[in-house]
């Protein structure tokens, strides 16, 4: 299958981006050097395109019926421009995928909603939507717009300056996690506090055939998927189909330490099963960990007790640029989870001494 | 983007290359190598008074986003590490031909070198 290219492509080629495959999508996954990029969003401000994320669009007299039932958290608390993080789960409570919904202005009087799944999720995820709701005889339009909209991530301590010198209004009174239509250089675009590295930042769906103008029009360091990975591995936030995967890593919200996405006075698709993890409690959770010896912990890397027996995986690792310390992200059984437990982590035979610390790694806002 | 590719030394297709000097054969990775890898974070190395193989993997060296085996242009046995590179693997960026080589090996047969790519071959290799 051919790679789908985003809009920036030729733009990223031009200023030097290294790619790499990505969900199905040609992405950069460097600029300059990962370091720098990471280093920049930490302290100023950069940019990242992220066009391979999905869009969903769903209206219509039961798009708040559709999104309950199919969706982890509560929809109904949105306000229109309020945004919330929630999973798509099984009925056995694992996560299928997570996801960030907007509750967009009406249209035609009808609540409506954008989220979105992850890269090359999309298509599968618009079958979900549509099958259950012909099954639930449900009226509500799901469209995949993923090909019609581009989406540019600006991050870090001064994107709200950035930003705010570039758009119509100002985007001070945007509290997290609220978003909002405005305009750049005459391109309407819906614009989110929202974002994955663990700093302040913007994430801007817009029109793909106006992606290059809010590109260009956002004057800061470009990154690529690389610095977002050390970025939001820092941050302790999870990476669909590496940190949790339906087929090779199947867990539920509150192994992976995002069980504020449930909410069990709602219904829907996985919330009995929920329901019962909640009151027996889990048998595993993800860790934080730092690597005390010299190494580096990847995904796929076993994780061992002191007495060398394997009791977990680690599904993501990175020296991080920030802390300037290998950490990573793994499962562990719950006699181990406690910050401060000794544990090893094994790189290419040999046994690292690891310690488990609380997530995040960083501060983050 | 044009790499340097100095023709004093030789070239392994893996991207590590080769300095005789006096009587020990130098080794490190070429910079597009390292400009390949990105920010390098971690080096392993064999300990002195190991041996080594020609084309065989003798350590490993892992940038952030990659891990990445390291082969030897020579057999021989292994006199000197860089052990600058454990504290400082990002010397491997900025020097892969000066401060950032990797180890010295004195070589079983000095004639390994020849076996092995030049400059020329290696720069149509990566051109």
């Amino acid at each position: 299958m051919p790679l789908q290219t985003p809009p920036l492509r030729g733009i990223h080629a031009d200023r030097g981006a290294k790619f790499t495959e990505f969900g199905g999508w040609d992405m950069p996954v460097e600029f300059d050097s990962i370091r720098s990029e990471h280093e920049a969003v930490r302290t100023d401000v950069g940019k990242f395109d992220v066009s391979h994320m999905g869009q969903l669009h769903v209206t219509g007299p039961d798009a708040t019926t559709l999104m309950q039932r199919l969706t982890s958290n509560d929809v109904t608390r949105l306000d229109v421009g309020a945004s919330q993080y929630s999973t798509i789960t099984n009925e056995d409570g694992i996560i299928i995928d997570d996801t960030v919904i907007y509750r967009l202005p009406d249209e035609d009087g009808e609540a409506t909603y954008l989220f979105v799944p992850n890269a090359g999720t999309d298509e599968a995820t618009h079958e979900r939507w549509i099958a259950h709701r012909n099954e639930w005889e449900l009226d509500a339009t799901v469209d995949n717009r993923t090909d019609e909209y581009a989406m540019v991530a600006v991050q870090g301590p001064n994107a709200p300056a950035l930003v705010d010198d570039v758009i119509d209004g100002s985007v001070r009174e945007l509290d997290r996690f609220e978003a909002q239509y405005t305009t750049i250089e005459g391109v309407n675009c819906w614009i989110a506090r929202t974002g994955y590295t663990g700093e302040d930042g913007f994430e801007l769906i817009v029109p793909w055939s106006e992606a290059e103008t809010i590109w260009l029009t956002l004057d800061c360091r470009s990154c690529g998927l690389g610095a977002r990975d050390t970025l939001r591995i820092e941050a302790g936030l999870l990476l669909a189909g590496q940190d949790f995967d339906p087929e090779s890593n199947p867990r539920t919200p509150y192994e992976a330490g995002i069980g504020f996405t449930v909410d069990l006075d709602t219904e829907f698709v996985g919330r009995d099963a929920l329901g019962a993890i909640d009151e027996a409690g889990v048998e595993e959770r993800l860790v934080g960990l730092t690597l005390i010896d010299r190494g580096v912990p990847r995904h796929g890397y076993d994780i061992t007790n002191t007495e060398s027996r394997v009791v977990g995986t680690v599904t993501s690792g990175t020296m991080s640029p920030t802390l300037e310390k290998p950490i990573g992200l793994g499962y562990v059984p719950v006699e181990y989870a406690d910050p401060g437990t000794t544990l090893q982590v094994v790189v290419r035979g040999q046994s690292k001494k690891a310690r488990v610390e609380p997530l995040p790694f960083i501060e983050t806002v | 983007m044009s790499f340097e590719t100095p023709d004093d030394r030789r070239y392994l297709e893996s991207h590590e290359w080769a300095e005789e000097r006096d009587d020990v054969v130098r080794v490190g990775i070429t910079d597009f190598a390292q400009d390949e890898l990105g920010d390098v974070v971690f080096v392993e190395l064999p300990d002195e008074g190991e041996t080594v193989t020609q084309e065989e993997e003798f350590g490993v060296i892992e940038s952030i986003k990659a891990v990445s085996d390291l082969y030897a242009p020579v057999s021989g046995e292994v006199t000197v590490i860089n052990e600058a590179l454990f504290d400082a693997p990002e010397l491997v960026n900025d020097a892969p031909f000066g401060e950032g080589w990797m180890l010295e090996i004195d070589p079983d047969d000095p004639d390994d070198l020849n076996e092995i790519l030049t400059a020329d071959d290696y720069d149509d290799q990566i051109a």
